[in-house]
């Protein structure tokens, strides 16, 4: 994946950075990600393993070190927001959801049965803790300049955090968001894009290409970092350090480099997994994979 | 206002710059702000044609300016709802309805956010604008739409009535409504229900059923029949969805014709709704619908689109005059 230019914050560099003991949290979390994930889909038959793999260490850092949250309190006003625009990686979302008792764990077992809350895509009128729906690919930023402009309004300092996919730089909507974004000076508004290369058609560039991306969010008025996507210690230092900085008035664009399928070796070789099914004997050897990460 | 000049003319628009309807939005917008409801509004680039300039000068706070991304305006106000306020978002009835009905369905109605949304310059009331800013299926698409409220309003004094219900009303809502110089049917104090027609009248003959700009034209229309001696009922349908379905069926019981009157195709629209409710309801009454015969308009001023389309006074009373002979 090709990266020019864009302005880099040396991972783990502040002397704020997270304790060891934090990163192997984050890092546990993410496989439990991952494991959840391929439990649910062996209910559903088919799901997006690869979409989740690739932003597994995203959701950890995200829900267990950046946002603020309160156990048990969905609708906290004063919570950090989350929005997902890759809205078909929810089933890497809800179990972590679910960790955070916003809604009854017994939920995940009956992923997708029928009147499940649960579905491939997040619904916030019938789940807990999504901040807001999605599953039509580009709406998700101009839902989080909203939120951002309502939390202005209102007096508020949460922050709202838009998991963007980068097939969905593609939609025209996108670059709508990010110019009125920047135009508010929505200096509380953080995109992350996953850049995992990949979409349902192929590689992204070669379907519509959307590189450079560091170029065209910093060209919007973002204000533009590049991360390794599975590296939780520099994942959450800059995450911490994006949500410390109050003054900022740009918005926020972090694209995190990751690869699609990460922990599972024949996902990342084989793009054809952004949907599919494992059959038994290849979940158990997914599953060992993702337990073998952890050594 | 000046007599003297032609409707259609820049001299009168200029003269009649608060064009009652559209003047209507920032002034009740600005009522029910100061009267401490938490209204938001915005628009996209067309703060002047929808007068709510009006409102961003009183309120700043209050205003978010999108600029021409329409979609994206209607997704944020969404996500604006979510944190506890109202907004309401307005821009050309085309844009909003068709270019926007994605989101409106996604963000707006299936989330169940208290969205506002204000199609104005509906119809063919852009003339020679031309077909890519006329709106004559925006009432099909948005009703089909689950939990979205559909308000065509026949006037300014309506439309404020309507905006102040509309802060009590738990549903998402389309307004649509006309370029603002409709002349008015109604009073100051315009009576405005939710769901609930404006019954004028029941016909023996005819009873019209009409929304929107149409509503003036018919009521004029059944005036002058009702002068020569023929029975002929007004119902205002400013809801719908949804639709009153009584008012239909009291004048299905009593008329012998029912003339739907719309400034809109007449597949899917008001016309279509009433025609579902007769099917499945039965009732002795022959149905006409009246509007744009499924076909783009021409390109013309608006009132001489409204002559030949037979929207204007004249115009609907010869359509139902043809369905008396």
């Amino acid at each position: 994946m090709a990266s020019s230019g864009a302005s880099r914050w040396p991972s783990n560099s502040g002397n704020d950075g997270i304790s060891d003991e934090q990163a192997a949290r984050l890092r546990e979390r993410a496989r439990f990600v991952r494991l959840e994930t391929i439990r649910l889909i062996s209910i559903a038959k088919v799901g997006h393993y690869s979409s989740v793999f690739s932003c597994a260490e995203i959701f950890s850092t995200l829900y267990y070190d950046t946002m603020r949250l309160r156990r048990g309190e969905p609708g906290w006003p004063d919570r950090d927001r989350f929005l997902m625009g890759k809205g078909h990686a929810a089933v890497g979302q809800f179990p972590i959801l679910a960790d955070l008792d916003f809604f009854d764990r017994s939920w995940l077992d009956d992923y997708t049965r029928l009147g499940s809350p649960l579905g491939d895509h997040p619904d916030m009128r019938k789940v807990p803790g999504v901040d807001f729906s999605s599953g039509s690919i580009g709406h998700a930023l101009s839902n989080g300049v909203g939120m951002a402009l309502g939390g202005r309004f209102h007096g508020k300092d949460f922050n709202v955090f838009v998991l963007l996919g980068d097939g969905e730089m593609q939609e025209g909507q996108v670059w709508e968001a990010a110019i009125s974004a920047a135009t508010h000076r929505l200096g509380k508004l953080v995109a992350i894009v996953d850049r995992n290369g990949y979409q349902l058609d192929g590689k992204v560039d070669d379907v519509a290409a959307v590189e450079p991306l560091d170029e065209k969010w910093r060209a919007f008025g973002w204000e533009v970092h590049e991360v390794d996507g599975h590296d939780v210690v520099a994942l959450a230092n800059l995450l911490r350090k994006v949500k410390a900085d109050t003054g900022r008035e740009k918005p926020c664009c972090i694209i995190a480099r990751t690869v699609k399928g990460k922990g599972i070796d024949y996902m990342e070789t084989e793009p054809g997994w952004h949907l599919g099914y494992l059959a038994p004997e290849d979940e158990a050897r997914a599953r060992d994979m993702i337990l073998e990460g952890a050594q | 206002m000046s007599a003297a000049l032609h409707p259609d003319s820049w001299q009168y628009r200029e003269l009649n710059k608060r064009a009652p309807s559209l003047a209507t939005l920032a002034d009740t917008l600005i009522e029910l702000a100061e009267a401490g409801h938490p209204v938001v509004a915005g628009t996209a680039d067309l703060q002047h044609s929808n007068g709510l300039v009006g409102f961003a000068r009183r309120f700043p706070e209050r205003f978010t300016q999108f600029g021409i991304s329409e979609q994206n305006m209607v997704s944020a106000a969404a996500g604006m709802a979510t944190t506890g306020v109202m907004p309401y978002v307005a821009t050309f009835a085309s844009f909003l309805a068709l270019l926007c009905c994605e989101q409106i369905r996604m963000d707006v109605a299936y989330c169940a956010q208290p969205v506002r949304l204000i199609g104005h310059h509906t119809g063919i009331s852009l003339g020679f604008y031309g077909t890519s800013h006329h709106a004559t299926e925006d009432i099909a698409i948005m009703r089909s739409i689950a939990d979205l409220t559909v308000v065509s309003t026949a006037d300014g004094p309506q439309f404020a009535a309507a905006l102040r219900a509309s802060v009590n009303h738990p549903q998402p809502i389309y307004f649509r409504i006309s370029r603002g110089h409709d002349p008015a049917v109604y009073g100051k104090d315009a009576p405005f229900e939710f769901g609930k027609a404006v019954v004028h009248g029941i016909g023996n003959d005819i009873t019209i059923i009409a929304c929107g700009m149409a509503v003036h034209s018919a009521k004029q229309a059944m005036e002058a029949l009702n002068g020569k001696g023929h029975s002929v009922g007004l119902i205002d349908m400013h809801t719908i969805k949804p639709l009153d379905r009584a008012a239909v069926m009291a004048a299905a019981r009593k008329s012998r014709i029912i003339l739907t009157v719309e400034e809109h195709n007449i597949l899917g629209g008001l016309g279509g709704a009433v025609a579902e409710v007769l099917a499945e309801e039965g009732g002795g009454a022959r149905l006409v619908r009246h509007g744009i015969k499924d076909e783009y308009s021409l390109i013309a001023p608006p009132t001489h689109l409204y002559r030949h389309y037979k929207l204007d006074a004249a115009g609907v009373e010869s359509v139902a005059q043809s369905l008396l002979a």
